[in-house]
């Protein structure tokens, strides 16, 4: 059946089946491809969106179970209206391949929402779902810290 | 022989010639071995343009085995430096925009054809697979002996290129052209006449270029030596950056395949009606050794793909890990492949009084996983075949998917995308060969084809298992004899079998690189390399040999300190002093970051390693800490010697990354064959480091070594032994079977 979702502040008609994980009606159907593919079983964090503000990994969410509106890596912040956390990136030049990044940010994202000035222990225990195997994970945390401070100054 | 000394250049000329409204500035290549190279004959060269100035202004073109970010600003920084021209000014065009200018004798050269020794072939292929061409594309192999060197290469066409536009401006403006100066892109006589480059670049390709310009020295760099913003960066953090993965056109659809998990296994036959009665599903494929499923969304594939019946054929090697690993190990009683370093006598170096040692290593089978799994977007429209993929050897590719549709390979046009990774693995030819045989059954309709990560993992072309048979021989506390076998499926050969069809005869080098070459002087010092026959896809993976030959070598190494007594670090450093003073040098570094002589943190124990590899020699120490009886990584300091750092921030990322790359290998990859298939699938039983798993890294650059270095690779080899060794000295327990999860429980 058709269903509505609302992605990024738009609304958009689905025609899937209901089984079909958000992350492919994001990518396939919307052609947003920011949000990534990397194994579709919760195991490496790529996927990772906001549904409600609340960072979930969108290859285990279906269709029928998208329970608000999602933000995806496109709807965080764009350029010239960048969100904290990608400046950050930009700043300490975060990424290698750039694959899992926006994973990354997504999940980043949802930590600063609830945890404005996190501990390098509570970046860790964040950030653990997320794989890099470029090994960008000294310059993720140093991003971190750099954006909840650059929101703390305003 | 060690080639760990200074690398000869071999001479290059700079040459120009005219093109539309303007003038190219690039490389003579020789068509073939030349009986006096400086003077060829007028249709024996080509032109290899680096340099175009038109009346566009500066476009750089980049050789298409460099593509990637490096791209967009260390190559032009090196054009920059000499041109004086502002380096985000510089146009770089690459990939088939850049084609346009390299001519069919260019691209044969660049083929594998008889001209080219193996070990150039080696350095190729190591080039192309990479990890750096997609991270900056100059310093990946860069000190390579064996192809002329990019890095003067481009600040001398540079330089050239200023030079003739200063005669061109000199003859238009009656004046000396040693008057003349050069700024922002233009030439400026005194008093205050200024002429543009765009302006001169006609008058410029009617003046023969000067030969072997004196460059700039390093102190007068303005770009080069800093760490430069990456471009790429923006589109990375918005989402923005296309990965072949990504590729969406009109009407496309959305296919992946399903492969026989016995690798090189045939099909006998499958029942795809229940796949074809799923939503979605428009097509399945058969692919001869496999299926593809083409439907309307990429999931709805995937799933159908898994339910269409399907009746493998066999793999045409043994059934499981365990019996492969007997194989191998049989290797070593073979006669030697290579016997690359035989210094002294090991047979009559033993003495009566000294302490020998022997220990034998395995290392497992390994996958690349890389973070997006292979995938290409293909459109064939009957005539010509475009692809969109992130390729590492798009000229491979494209011969490759030609011979597979039946198109010339001029109809097929392969469009670099953006790589999720390589290390190695997008060097290889059959994710696109795939995607091209889908396109061509869909004729008119273009396709995105995405493998699941299970299969990703499961068709790979794998590091290959190794084993090792060590010998030492110790008198005094010191080192006088090191007797080393390697054995292993030969990646060299499979790979080069498997793209020219011919296994290179002789001696494998980089079936022992990582063991024969370390700059250690032990007067008695063998190490012979036995060739295991197995018909296992294998592959280059980051750093190649040195990936399980730095950890034999220097596990061995650090048993041979224990055992002479001595502590680990100094044993090396004796052994490099006296060798290779930059190999000593990265040693003497990691040694006072870490403040390996002070007493250990409590409840910290450390593990050094060093490897020379990709004309890096590189050190690393690891602190570990044991937390509930695991094994955590607390820290870890890291130098090399990279002769010039070109961009020290890129440098530094690659060489954490090499050192993650390997760590992760080292704690907990295995890839394991049950029934002639993979055993792993996912990253749930084929995991990686982790953020919390990650020690603090230091990273410390030396510039000793008088010619630039690789930084993609050097730092996966030493990652492993120096862990491993960092576990003898915290638990006593000495692991010569990877990955150490096996024996030890590590925090996660
Ligand atoms: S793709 Fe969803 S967690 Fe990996
Ligand atoms: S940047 Fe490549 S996987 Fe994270």
């Amino acid at each position: 059946m058709v269903r509505q979702v609302t992605v990024n502040g738009s609304r958009h008609e689905i025609d899937l089946p209901d089984d079909v994980p958000l992350l492919w009606v994001l990518r396939d159907a919307l052609g947003l491809t920011g949000t990534k593919y990397g194994c579709g079983v919760a195991a490496c964090g790529a996927c990772t969106v906001h549904i409600d503000g609340q960072a979930v990994r969108s290859c285990q969410v279906a269709l029928a179970d998208v329970w608000g509106p999602v933000t995806t890596i496109e709807g965080l912040g764009q350029p010239g209206a960048l969100h904290a956390l990608q400046q950050a990136w930009i700043d300490h030049q975060v990424a290698q391949c750039g694959y899992c990044q926006s994973g990354q940010i997504m999940q980043a994202a949802d930590l600063l929402a609830v945890n404005p000035v996190p501990s390098d222990a509570e970046i860790d225990a964040a950030m653990a779902g997320n794989l890099c195997r470029c090994g960008t994970y000294p310059r993720i945390r140093a991003a971190v810290h750099a954006a909840a401070r650059a929101v703390q100054e305003g | 022989m060690p080639h760990w000394g200074k690398i000869a250049r071999r001479s290059f000329l700079i040459g120009a010639t005219a093109v539309a409204g303007g003038v190219a500035f690039g490389v003579w290549q020789y068509r073939r071995d030349l009986p006096n190279p400086l003077e060829p004959g007028e249709d024996e060269v080509a032109l290899n343009p680096w340099v175009i100035i038109d009346q566009k202004g500066v476009t750089l073109i980049a050789a298409r085995a460099e593509m990637g970010q490096g791209v967009y600003t260390t190559l032009p920084a090196l054009l920059a430096e000499e041109l004086d021209v502002a380096w985000d000014q510089i146009r770089v065009i690459h990939g088939p925009a850049a084609q346009a200018y390299y001519n069919a004798g260019l691209m044969s050269h660049a083929l594998p054809t008889t001209d080219y020794d193996r070990t150039a072939w080696q350095e190729m292929m190591v080039e192309a697979m990479s990890i750096l061409p997609k991270m900056i594309g100059l310093q990946v192999t860069g000190g390579s002996t064996s192809t002329l060197d990019a890095y003067d290469k481009l600040r001398q066409a540079g330089a050239t290129a200023r030079e003739v536009l200063k005669q061109a401006a000199a003859q238009r403006l009656g004046v000396a052209a040693g008057a003349l100066e050069t700024r922002d892109g233009r030439v400026i006589a005194p008093g205050g006449v200024e002429l543009s480059y765009q302006d001169l670049a006609e008058d410029a390709a009617r003046i023969t270029p000067p030969r072997n310009l004196e460059l700039r020295p390093a102190a007068q760099w303005k770009y080069l030596g800093r760490a430069m913003p990456r471009l790429d960066m923006l589109d990375k953090v918005t989402g923005a950056a296309q990965f072949g993965i990504d590729v969406r056109l009109p009407g496309m659809m959305f296919a992946t395949v399903r492969m026989n998990p016995h690798l090189g296994g045939a099909m006998n036959g499958f029942d795809a009606s229940a796949a074809l009665a799923m939503p979605g599903v428009e097509r399945v494929i058969d692919l001869g050794n496999g299926i593809a499923v083409v439907a309307t969304n990429t999931w709805l594939a995937m799933r159908a793909a898994e339910a269409v019946e399907i009746d493998w054929g066999a793999a045409p090697y043994p059934a499981t890990s365990a019996a492969m690993l007997d194989v191998i190990r049989a290797a070593l009683d073979d006669p030697p492949n290579s016997t690359l370093r035989d210094d002294g006598d090991i047979a009559s170096a033993t003495s009566p009084d000294d302490t020998v040692i022997e220990a034998q290593y395995s290392v497992p089978w390994l996958a690349h996983a890389t973070m997006e799994p292979m995938s290409a977007a293909a459109h064939h429209t009957g005539e010509r075949l475009e692809i969109w993929t992130g390729s590492q050897a798009p000229g491979f590719a494209e011969e490759a998917a030609a011979k597979a549709v039946g198109l010339d390979p001029e109809q097929v046009r392969c469009h670099v995308t953006y790589l999720g990774g390589g290390f190695g693995r997008r060097g290889e030819s059959d994710f696109v060969v795939l995607a091209a045989r889908i396109a061509a059954a869909l004729q008119g309709t273009p396709v995105q084809v995405t493998w699941s990560r299970e299969e990703d993992m499961r068709h790979d072309f794998y590091r290959p298992a190794a084993v090792a048979r060590m010998k030492g021989i110790l008198r005094d506390g010191r080192a006088v004899g090191l007797d080393g076998q390697v054995a292993a499926p030969s990646v060299t050969r499979q790979s080069m079998a498997r793209m020219t069809g011919n296994p290179p005869p002789g001696p494998d080098k980089g079936h022992v690189e990582g063991m024969f070459n370390q700059p250690y002087a032990i007067p008695n010092y063998r190490v012979r390399g036995h060739l295991a026959d197995l018909d296992v896809p294998i592959g280059f993976w980051r750093s190649v040999g040195n990936s399980f030959n730095g950890f034999f070598m220097e596990s061995f190494i650090d048993e041979m300190a224990i055992a002479a007594g001595r502590d680990p670090l100094a044993f090396r450093l004796e052994l490099a002093e006296a060798e290779h003073a930059p190999s000593a040098g990265v040693l003497r570094a990691v040694a006072e970051m870490s403040g390996w002589d002070a007493p250990r943190a409590p409840g910290t124990a450390m593990g050094v390693a060093m490897t020379h590899s990709f004309h890096t020699p590189t050190a690393v120490v690891i602190e570990v800490a044991l937390r509930d009886g695991a094994i955590a990584l607390t820290r870890a300091w890291m130098a090399c010697d990279v002769g010039t750092a070109l961009d020290p921030a890129i440098i530094e990322a690659q060489m954490v990354g090499g050192l993650v790359y390997g760590l992760s290998a080292a704690m907990m990859e295995e890839i394991s064959f049950e029934n002639g298939a993979v055993v792993q699938g996912n990253f749930t039983d084929y995991d990686a480091l982790r953020q919390h798993q990650m020690p603090t890294v230091a990273v410390r650059i030396l510039e000793t070594s008088g010619h630039i270095g690789g930084v993609g690779e050097p730092g996966t080899p030493p990652a492993a032994p120096a862990l491993a060794n960092a576990v003898f000295a915290m638990t006593g327990q000495r692991i010569r079977d990877l990955p150490l999860n096996t024996h030890l429980r590590f925090v996660g």
